[in-house]
């Protein structure tokens, strides 16, 4: 099991009062697992990415613990975090574009980053240029500015540097989100290379693209309003969900191979609750249309089958 | 790099043209007769002798050619470095009264901006990692840099001068002694230059500090910063990234302020009476002495273009992405 997180709370705290952005989440990592996160906007999905290598300074741990490797993750502790970070967990930014500092020389860049790692550089030389060749960079690209590249491919650069240490876990953050198709599809198979030549062990995959995620991932865990709705291997997230969220969330996907007579995409009405004052019980309560007198108490995550984990009264039926 | 170069020193010497024709012009068309103003203090009073003497010097200025002739012998002078002959201290000639002040206008004006620019950049990127620092300190900046140089010049001339007695408020050195290369001279010298040189530095002061310490919280919060970061670089090597590209607006800015500082720089002259070029303008102003005060604002404007002209080349030198954009890199 190379990642267990369990009962994870994490708040912002505004002005107003605690967000209860991630409100006990509960997961497990397998070892070479890709697990696909979604999710609409604010369900806790960057949230719970955060959290799992740098708490910004507005979020509090409010409870719950995270393991990696059957060692305890200090996720409240900056300090501590600071050993496992890069070298255990590392994370590729959503802002793969912006993320190298435009007045060094990549490959200088690199460099000062291992140093202050407590990596030399020359170790890892050869390493960086066969792995920058594999995403298909020329190994120049180390005496360039980050100016002198495309968006694709400082996404590629950042990408080896953020696995250059074989962390176990690697966190990769909507990397696709500003990529166009033909792009995102070679982003996402890379990613998949990465883990099958075990640069790193395990992955999570943060997106709120299913139909990308499926391509690409063993699982999808679904996340509502700060909660998991629903986890399970990627094919039965999208070939038989039992959450009423992920349910609806599939069927407003456009289907391969269907026409326009298959008539109008349904979206979900309504939108998610607010997370500063949370209702009780079942958080998508108001928008399912399964909703009766039980989803007043908040339904557990339960495995209904092995792998398949949902958190709904309804999920027998 | 060198078509830029080129593009640049071409923009330079259009503005250069300009100036000069505009610096030509100004003077000319100010109320008020130099030459008459000059003869009435000799006070003449026979009045053909008076008129003689009119038709005398309007010949030596130059005063009776039309005005384009005017124009044209005066690009004609400047090319050959003659500026003129002074009519306040006539017959010496403009170039050697404005090279006369230049030293000392230099003298307070260089180590005020550099000084300032360096121990306020240091100063800024110092408190935006200090919470303390930045709420006592950086108060004091705003209230230094909205202060105008001549008020703050009179309050330090009151102060330091005129109550405590520690520095004389005027003058470049005292009358009792003559300019001789003596250490009594030199120190004398350096205690008439430091108040002026003070009042520029600390109204400079609070500008660049201001400056850098929001250029640093802002890189501090950039996306690369975040990145390292996250992947546990110390703040050491955060800081020094951020510090090095905060600095690039702040050089910037140094091109930007210079015109300012330069004009504070001749206000604070006046204030302490320093035998700079802001002293001189002023009584060139009163004398009605156009072809030196021409000289003057030339010699400025000269200095600011070619500063600024220094900033663009050291920019591109330290900035990869203008370097980039010159030398056609892909974007």
């Amino acid at each position: 099991m190379t990642l267990r997180v369990k009962d994870l709370k994490v708040y912002y705290q505004t002005l107003r009062g605690d967000v209860h952005a991630l409100d006990g989440v509960s997961f497990d990592l397998a070892d070479g697992e890709i697990m696909g996160l979604a999710g609409e906007s604010g369900c806790g999905k960057s949230t719970l990415s955060k959290s799992l290598i740098r708490l910004d300074s507005r979020m509090r741990h409010v409870g719950g613990t995270v393991e990696l490797d059957g060692e305890n993750v200090p996720i409240a502790d900056d300090e501590a975090m600071v050993p496992l970070r890069y070298h255990e967990i590392s994370l590729i930014p959503q802002y793969a574009m912006s993320a190298l500092n435009p007045t060094r020389k990549i490959g200088r860049m690199i460099n000062e980053l291992l140093r202050s790692r407590g990596v030399r550089p020359g170790d890892v030389a050869d390493e960086l240029r066969r792995r920058l060749e594999l995403v298909g960079l020329d190994p120049e690209v180390l005496d360039r500015f980050p100016i002198e590249l495309s968006g694709g491919m400082k996404q590629r650069v950042v990408m080896v540097i953020s696995t250059l240490l074989n962390p176990s876990l690697l966190i990769a953050d909507e990397v696709t989100s500003a990529l166009d198709v033909s792009t995102q599809r070679s982003v996402a198979e890379s990613l998949v290379e990465f883990r099958d030549r075990e640069y790193v062990r395990s992955m999570v995959f943060v997106t709120h693209d299913i139909s990308l995620v499926y391509q690409m991932a063993d699982t999808i865990m679904v996340m509502y309003a700060g909660r998991v709705a629903e986890k399970a291997p990627a094919r039965a997230v999208i070939e038989d969900p039992r959450h009423p969220y992920t349910r609806m969330l599939v069927s407003a996907l456009p289907e391969v191979g269907s026409t326009v007579s298959g008539g109008r995409l349904e979206g979900i009405p309504g939108t998610p609750p607010g997370l500063l004052n949370p209702p009780q019980g079942c958080r998508f309560r108001d928008r399912c249309p399964m909703a009766f007198d039980r989803c007043a108490e908040q339904p557990p995550l339960v495995e209904i089958e092995p792998g398949h984990w949902a958190a709904c009264w309804k999920t027998g039926e | 790099m060198w078509r830029y170069i080129g593009r640049k020193l071409v923009i330079y010497l259009l503005t250069f043209v300009i100036a000069v024709t505009i610096n030509w012009m100004i003077p000319r068309f100010m109320p008020g007769d130099p030459v008459r103003s000059m003869l009435s203090r000799a006070s003449v009073s026979d009045p053909q002798a008076l008129e003689r003497m009119n038709a005398y010097y309007n010949e030596v200025f130059g005063f009776d050619t039309p005005l384009h002739q005017q124009y044209l012998s005066f690009w004609g002078g400047l090319l050959r470095g003659d500026l003129g002959v002074s009519i306040m201290l006539y017959p010496e000639p403009v170039t050697d009264v404005i090279m006369r002040s230049v030293p000392y206008t230099l003298a307070v004006l260089l180590p005020a901006i550099l000084i300032s620019w360096v121990v306020g950049n240091r100063f800024g990127a110092f408190a935006a990692r200090s919470k303390v620092l930045d709420n006592t300190i950086l108060p004091v900046g705003y209230v230094l840099t909205a202060t105008p140089y001549m008020w703050l010049a009179l309050l330090l001339a009151w102060a330091l001068g005129v109550v405590a007695g520690v520095f004389p408020v005027a003058g470049g050195y005292s009358y009792a002694l003559r300019p001789e290369f003596s250490w009594v001279f030199v120190s004398d010298l350096i205690s008439h230059w430091f108040l002026p040189f003070l009042s520029m530095f600390v109204v400079a002061l609070g500008g660049w500090a201001i400056g850098m310490r929001n250029m640093i919280i802002y890189e501090l919060e950039a996306d690369y910063s975040n990145y390292l970061q996250a992947l546990g670089a110390p703040r050491r090597l955060i800081r020094r990234y951020a510090f090095r590209n905060a600095m690039l607006p702040q050089i910037t800015g140094l091109a930007v302020q210079l015109g300012t500082i330069i004009a504070g720089a001749l206000l604070t002259e006046i204030v302490f009476n320093y035998p700079g070029l802001g002293t001189l303008i002023l009584d060139s102003l009163n004398n009605r002495d156009f072809f030196l005060l021409q000289g003057i604002f030339l010699f400025v404007v000269v200095g600011v273009l070619i500063a600024n002209f220094v900033i663009d080349i050291v920019y591109v030198l330290i900035d990869p992405r203008t370097r980039v954009q010159m030398t056609g890199g892909a974007a």
